[in-house]
């Protein structure tokens, strides 16, 4: 009981969780501006922008729904704390998990967008209810190339359970390496869940202000942006544990090293994509998605079925 | 208007405007929408009006050298030359041909800072801040040496009636060299990132479409007609201060989009550090001002400059004392804001602020007339006097239950005390 208290509050739950997408903001700020040969920001101010944050006045609009208003931005740091219990980070096995838990954590990386969805539109301002449709649209274009290409490495593995992925791996070292074109596609969904550059399409500042976020401001605004980057933390490691399965059998502080590098390779992937590409338009983004993406991670899924006929027995 | 298909949306009236993060001056659109889909638009002018006209017939010519200067933040030096240029040729100034070449170094200088700000805001519209910064950063050489130059970064100051104030050393002119060699360069890869970027010109071209013939019937100017194909530029068609000998190549293009408009922009860029070059190579030595006469000749004047908007124009009239009687300015912004209506026919809402953008707007600098139409048309002319607009707006005030009478009447207590 207090084991798991201890693992829900601190580690590897919220305050770990907190930690750590603070550190990915700050670097991948930090290396965003680098790469724009700009300054960058000091290492503190993901948090210092988060006290400032909670240190002001929270404003529900007068025609919004203020309970849903309000209720928004913790369902959103919920579940995209919860996802991180069935995802195995550094050791094969994840704090939790069950066949079926890889259905699981990708439900709960699924509620925060629906929650961007039903924040911005309970708040009724015009901008937020263009960029809550928007986050709906864009959810139904990579959503299912990401399902998809999670899918493929589990049909190998022949489990629906992350954990005995993880093993599965780590028992058959270097298959990680057929599933490649899922690891681009599904970093390309992740673009689209945390809406960073080139599919920050719901919160473009030049059209639509900061889209749903458009009438939140302080502690509300803060804890949705808390659960951001806990969802990129999560989202990454969901990537990690599917895609590169290895370093999972070392002892711990190793394995936790390896989980680190990990991440950081997943983050500053990212980051370079919101350097080099401009912002897509939203037919551009669905088509995308639908014409390029989709595809890829089908084959993907067929690639996988072939090995498993041809090799695994 | 297509027909809707599937699920219908409510259509929706967002404004853009007069604050919203698109806009870096205050200025209202209002975009009906259906979905993403642009139905209608409409834009509303006059909130920067500050009265700059009026104020220059208060003032002496050489008072409103530096007055009209400020009409613009960016190309400030397009406004200042345009007038001395008028005062010029009213008075029968014969202008050392050295004062011209500076004049000519220092605006082309200016046109780089304002297509670079300009390439800088395109990326910001559509979400590519990346070139944002890397414009910038580059349009600070050319700031430095502005600054350099004449003293400023943004108001130069340098032109006086008769000539300019300060000469170029052997220094400036090796800086300017070495400056425009490192521009040219960054400059090219900016034509490498526009040309094969895919994101980049997935956004642009296509978006803002103003074709050929609607570009000469809206009266389009500057690069938002040369990319429609328009062979217009004042450097070309009337020139000015030395263009004539410096030789000139017009830029256009036929995208009639965009994309066009960002290939002018580059394109004139290497055609700028062209004149730049041939200008400081030619620099003929010589006084640089001659002495102005305080009071000016009884006459009119029309003054036209390439201004890196358009055609920036300006009329004085005036009647022999040392203040103008009328000063009429019209800048690029005014003629070009027209076309944006066309332009927004049937796009999206993620290309409005784009194709505001792209005409590279400059509002300030447009807000200056107030057009007043007699409710009544009782008025064939169309013209109302100061007394009835006044009688006008207190009674619309007070049918609204505002009335400054009371208010008035506190205020001139407040001064009696």
């Amino acid at each position: 009981m207090l084991t798991d208290l201890f693992h829900i509050v601190i580690f590897p739950g919220f305050l770990f969780l907190c930690a750590s997408g603070m550190t990915a903001e700050y670097i991948d700020r930090k290396l965003y501006a680098r790469l724009q040969n700009r300054m960058g920001p000091p290492w503190f101010q993901p948090f210092a922008d988060f006290m400032k944050l909670v240190s002001k006045e929270d404003i529900v609009p007068d025609e919004a729904n203020p309970s849903m208003f309000r209720a928004m931005p913790i369902f959103a740091l919920t579940a995209s704390i919860t996802a991180i219990f069935y995802i195995p980070l550094w050791h094969v096995n994840a704090l939790y998990h069950f066949n079926g838990d890889l259905i699981v954590t990708i439900y709960l990386l699924t509620i925060p967008t629906l929650t961007y969805f039903l924040g911005g539109w309970y708040s009724t301002s015009l901008y937020s209810k263009i960029g809550a449709v928007r986050s709906l649209t864009q959810l139904f274009a990579y959503e299912v190339p990401l399902l998809m290409c999670i899918l493929a490495p589990a049909l190998l593995a022949n489990t629906w359970s992350l954990s005995e992925m993880a093993a599965f791996y780590t028992n058959h070292k270097w298959y990680w390496a057929f599933n490649m074109i899922g690891f681009v596609v599904s970093i390309i969904a992740l673009l689209g869940k945390l809406e960073k550059v080139p599919f920050d399409i719901p919160e473009a500042e030049t059209e639509i202000v900061a889209g749903t976020f458009t009438e939140y401001s302080g502690r509300l605004l803060a804890i949705f942006r808390l659960s951001l980057n806990i969802e990129a933390i999560t989202g990454a490691s969901l990537i990690a544990a599917v895609y590169l399965p290895f370093g999972l059998e070392l002892p711990t502080a190793a394995g936790f090293a390896v989980y680190l590098a990990k991440l950081l390779f997943i983050i500053a992937i990212m980051s370079l994509s919101r350097t080099v590409f401009a912002r897509f338009r939203m037919d551009q983004m669905v088509e995308f998605c639908w014409k390029y993406v989709s595809p890829f991670a089908f084959l993907q899924i067929l690639i996988c079925l072939i090995i498993k006929g041809v090799w695994v027995r | 208007m297509p027909p809707e298909k599937g699920l219908k949306m409510r259509k929706v009236v967002i404004p853009i405007g007069p604050q919203h993060p698109a806009l870096k001056e205050p200025e209202s659109f209002n975009v009906t929408l259906s979905g993403e889909r642009i139905m209608a638009f409409s834009a509303r002018l006059g909130y920067n009006h500050r009265g700059i006209e009026k104020a220059c017939e208060e003032r002496t010519y050489v008072q409103d050298v530096y007055l009209v200067e400020r009409i613009c933040g960016i190309c400030s030096h397009t406004h200042s030359t345009s007038f001395t240029q008028a005062v010029e040729e009213l008075a029968a100034l014969d202008v050392p041909k050295r004062a011209l070449y500076i004049r000519v170094i220092i605006g082309e200088l200016e046109r780089i800072h304002s297509h670079l700000l300009w390439l800088g805001i395109a990326g910001h519209e559509v979400g590519f801040d990346t070139l944002l910064m890397y414009s910038w950063r580059d349009r600070e050489v050319v700031m430095d040496i502005l600054a350099e130059l004449t003293g400023n970064r943004v108001n130069y100051g340098i032109n006086v009636i008769g000539g300019v104030k300060r000469d170029l050393e052997g220094h400036h002119i090796k800086d300017i060299s070495k400056a425009v060699d490192t521009l040219e360069e960054r400059t090219k890869y900016y034509i490498d990132i526009a040309t094969k970027e895919t994101t980049l010109i997935q956004r642009l071209s296509g978006v803002g479409k103003l074709p050929h013939e609607d570009a000469l019937s809206l009266g389009a100017t500057g690069p938002t007609a040369r990319a429609s194909n328009v062979a217009r530029d004042i450097r070309q068609d009337d020139p000015y201060a030395v263009y004539s000998e410096l030789g000139f190549r017009i830029v256009t293009d036929n995208h009639n989009d965009v994309y066009g408009r960002t290939l002018v922009r580059l394109g004139e860029l290497m055609e700028t550090y062209r004149l730049i070059r041939a200008a400081v190579n030619n620099l003929p030595e010589g006084p640089i001002a001659v002495k102005a006469p305080r009071k000016i000749p009884e006459g009119e004047v029309f003054s036209r400059y390439e201004a890196p908007r358009g055609e920036n124009v300006h009329y004085i009239k005036s009647n022999g004392t040392d203040k103008p009687e009328r000063v009429k300015v019209r800048a690029p912004t005014l003629a070009n804001v027209q076309t944006v209506a066309r332009m927004l026919e049937d796009e999206q809402l993620a290309d409005l602020p784009i194709v505001i953008a792209a005409i590279d707007p400059c509002f300030s600098c447009t807000d200056r007339m107030i057009t007043v139409k007699d409710p009544d048309d009782s008025n064939p002319r169309g013209i109302i006097k100061w007394d009835d607009i006044r009688s006008y707006s207190i009674g619309l005030y007070r049918s609204r239950g505002v009335d400054f009478s009371l208010l008035n009447k506190k205020l001139a207590e407040k001064l009696k005390c």
